[in-house]
């Protein structure tokens, strides 16, 4: 019973540990390894017209709101001299700019960064249909519509295949005679936007710009969209391709794109440009308001941020503790020594955190042999040992700095009370059971630490324990299963080799 | 002989590796509360007086470092004793007194040392110098064993013991451990000492070690190893089984001396009995240890007990 109890609890730590971790990928988009970059679009959209003269001036912006697909994490107008906000009003975001007076030809800029983001997807809110004016048809082009419609309908079964029948009709060389008749002088999305009107589908008109990468006096593109099974669907109105969401980013729906007021000839065109980002650093500039974002690590103070960073590295390390222990049969002087150890070489690096370790230990143990001379008691005997430490580590970090290595000012990173525990282990050790035993756990302790070092100065690691705190319960119940392996430890191979097959 | 075995090898013969035996045997029969019983030697003791069980003298214990100017007056008219730590461990901090020469104390190896070392000694016993976890201690003062005169021969120096595991209340194995030159007189097998495995059912050497390998002859005394056979053995397998009773732990080593005039005597317990003793036999634990977990009701009396095992096949 008990058994079955456990494996639950291990496997529910296993499996809590991996579904928040995914859930925070999914939500946040902090990416699983490190050093990933996201495409990132930077858009910037220049407004300019010429002033009239001591009028005051009104600049409104249509400006990209939710759009789905995307994420806006950066949004920014730079104009000397005007007054600038964003106010949102029932169905549109705007940009405004204001100014009592301007002389000559203006321009304002307004900036905005957008990465791609598919986590909300899925449905889509039947927000807001804008009236448009109806158009007038003569008799000649009422038919020619007819003509058209009756053969789309013909053709298709649904809302998305009639709206992408229509469009290739007006593409389609047999019906040249009808389609140029309607287009002869309205704009070919208006007249296909009108014809889905009529028809029932719910239809709008779209503007966006087709992202590509270094484009400058861009204009925006009309596109169509409907909405059909609970989302908005997206056609090009010259050859009904779909699904080009990934190259077209929707900056005004209905509405007009720029108001005016006090001013003559406004004009906007748009540049834009692909830029890379850590994929990291643009999960962390948008998502401090979901809940993961509230719930993180990155929530804390900085100062306190990197201490935890340490700290949730240690569980990785105590792992790799229990493997050396359990499965390899590894001694230590001092179960959890050789992970604190560990912990002081992430900040010596490897190399001079061990030179420096071994330093300590070895003057440590001279002067220690030196005290089982004057018979003290243990209290007073290990707080002698901690002020040697303290002073061989004072003198290493002088000297150290004299001489011009940095490492020396690091030397003071060493958990001194487990110093000086380990040369107090290791000098009744060397008396009571001899050198080589000494040895033996000296080095077996920095194998442990070393190995352990390297696994938690990786970036992997660092990177998961740190981004993603609740993998430690994977790292937990690992543990725990180690707590309850009966095989044998890879050292009793050699303990027992006395024992072999007859 | 092979540098390595392998997994296979050891699983098929039934060695009990560490992690078994920490996972399967010792935190599932071994109770936390009551290690303080085997882990403090006087308490061993004094529980061992209570159960009628044998165990050298106990002469005094000294627990405050007040105490110790009085040594020289409770040490009047004893010549041959033990100083040694209630709570040390693999033979740690024990001072053999073997004869007295007017004023000096004659150790077991010879050396004449004064009372100021033998204070000395105490004082580094009660700050917990050999204590396990160098928590303060309190020092015994108890008889000196002499060893039975043929288990003797086979020693250098030391006291042979010998260490039988109990399992349940049934003994499955036992060893006899002989101290050597390269072990200094003391019987840890780790420290170089000879082990001797010992058949249970008559009592006769069946296998040597040293060092992890085998042996026919003790490397100092020359003696044939095989020719050993323990007397009163019935009676040194009940004392040990009654350690059961005593202590409540079901996995359980007993250290066990034959004093020449009292016969088998406890020395110490252990809750955590090593594996070597495998070695010593040439035979795996395992088996015999799924047998006796097979008992559904442990048997009351100690002597029916052994007389169970003594007439298994599976030894």
């Amino acid at each position: 019973m008990i058994k079955y109890t456990f494996y639950f609890i291990v496997s529910a730590l296993i499996a809590l540990g991996c579904f928040i971790a995914y859930e925070r990928h999914y939500h946040t988009q902090i990416p699983f390894v490190p050093g990933q970059s996201k495409s990132v679009w930077l858009i910037e959209a220049k407004v300019e017209f010429e002033p009239e003269k001591k009028t005051p001036i009104l600049v409104s912006l249509n400006i990209p709101d939710k759009i789905p697909g995307y994420k806006i994490f950066f949004e920014q107008s730079s104009s000397a001299g005007y007054g600038f906000s964003v106010v949102h009003d029932a169905t549109q975001k705007r940009a405004q700019w204001s100014i009592r007076e301007a002389s000559s030809k203006q321009t304002l800029f307004y900036k905005i960064q957008i990465a791609q983001d598919q986590s909300d997807a899925t449905s889509q809110a039947l927000e807001y249909l804008p009236q448009y004016p109806e158009i007038i048809w003569t008799k000649a082009e009422e038919l020619a519509k007819q003509d058209l419609l009756q053969k789309a309908l013909a053709r298709s079964s649904n809302d998305e295949t009639l709206t992408r029948e229509l469009i290739k009709l007006f593409s389609s060389v047999s019906m040249q005679e009808s389609s140029s008749l309607l287009l002869l002088n309205k704009k070919r999305v208006d007249v296909i936007n009108a014809i889905l009107n009529e028809a029932g589908v719910k239809s709008r008109v779209a503007m966006g710009l087709l992202l590509e990468d270094a484009r400058r006096n861009q204009s925006l593109t009309p596109m169509i969209e409907i909405y059909h099974q609970d989302r908005w669907m997206l056609f090009d109105a010259m050859t009904a391709k779909q699904n080009i969401e990934k190259d077209f980013f929707l900056w005004q729906r209905g509405g007009s794109l720029i108001e005016l007021v006090g001013g003559s000839n406004a004009k906007v065109s748009f540049s834009m440009v692909e830029q890379n980002m850590p994929a990291l650093e643009l999960a962390m500039a948008h998502y401090d308001d979901s809940v993961f974002g509230l719930f993180s690590i990155h929530s804390l103070p900085i100062e306190e941020q990197s201490i935890f960073k340490m700290l949730l590295l240690l569980p990785m390390g105590a792992l790799i503790t229990v493997l050396m222990r359990l499965l390899i049969g590894i001694r230590t002087s001092g179960t959890f020594m050789p992970v604190l150890i560990a912990m002081a070489f992430l900040q010596t690096t490897l190399l001079p955190g061990l030179i420096t370790f071994i330093m300590i230990v070895a003057v440590g143990l001279m002067i220690r042999s030196y005290l089982s001379h004057l018979n003290l008691l243990l209290v007073s005997r290990i707080a002698t040992t901690i002020i040697i430490v303290i002073f061989i580590i004072v003198t290493a970090s002088v000297v150290g700095h004299n001489l011009g290595f940095n490492t020396g000012m690091t030397v003071a990173v060493f958990p001194i009370i487990i110093l000086a525990w380990t040369i107090e282990r290791m000098s009744i050790l060397w008396e009571e059971d001899g050198a080589k035993e000494v040895l033996i756990q000296g080095f077996g302790s920095l194998f442990v630490a070393t190995i352990a070092y390297l696994v938690m100065q990786s970036t992997l690691i660092g990177h998961l324990s740190f981004n993603f705190p609740e993998l430690n319960l994977i790292v937990l119940a690992l543990m725990m299963l180690m707590g309850r392996y009966t095989g044998y430890r890879l050292f009793e191979l050699y303990r027992f080799r006395e024992f072999k097959d007859n | 002989m092979p540098f390595l075995t392998s997994f296979k090898t050891l699983k098929r013969l039934g060695i009990l590796g560490m992690n078994a035996r920490n996972v399967n045997y010792i935190s599932k029969y071994n109770d936390r509360k009551l290690y303080p019983l085997v882990d403090d030697k006087l308490k061993t003791k004094l529980l061992a007086q209570k159960a009628g069980i044998n165990t050298p003298k106990l002469f005094f214990t000294l627990s405050r470092q007040h105490d110790v100017g009085e040594l020289q007056k409770r040490l009047e008219g004893l010549n041959a004793f033990v100083l040694k730590p209630a709570r040390g461990s693999g033979g740690k901090g024990i001072m053999v007194i073997a004869s007295r020469e007017k004023e000096l104390f004659v150790k077991a190896n010879g050396e004449k040392v004064s009372v100021e070392v033998l204070m000395r000694h105490v004082t580094n016993i009660l700050a917990g110098l050999y204590s396990l976890s160098g928590t303060p201690d309190v020092a015994i003062c108890e008889d000196l064993i002499i060893a039975d005169s043929l288990l003797k021969s086979y020693s250098y120096e030391g006291v042979p013991d010998i260490r039988i595991i109990i399992f349940r209340g049934y003994p499955v194995m036992a060893m006899l451990r002989l101290a050597t030159k390269l072990s200094d007189g003391k019987a840890n097998l780790h420290q170089g000492a000879v082990g001797v495995g010992i058949n249970l059912q008559n009592a006769q050497a069946s296998h040597a070690v040293m060092e992890q390998s085998k042996v026919l002859v003790h490397p100092d005394t020359k003696n044939k190893l095989s020719e050993i056979e323990i007397a009163n053995w019935h009676e040194l397998l009940e004392l040990a089984c009654k350690c059961y009773e005593m202590t409540k732990l079901g996995y359980l080593g007993a250290d066990i001396v034959i004093d020449q005039n009292r016969g088998p005597m406890l020395l110490e317990l252990n809750a955590r009995p090593g594996l070597s003793i495998q070695v010593a036999n040439a035979t795996g634990l395992v088996p015999r240890l799924k047998e006796i977990e097979k008992i559904k009701e442990i048997d009351p009396d100690p002597k029916n007990r052994i007389d169970f095992v003594l007439r298994q096949n599976w030894f």
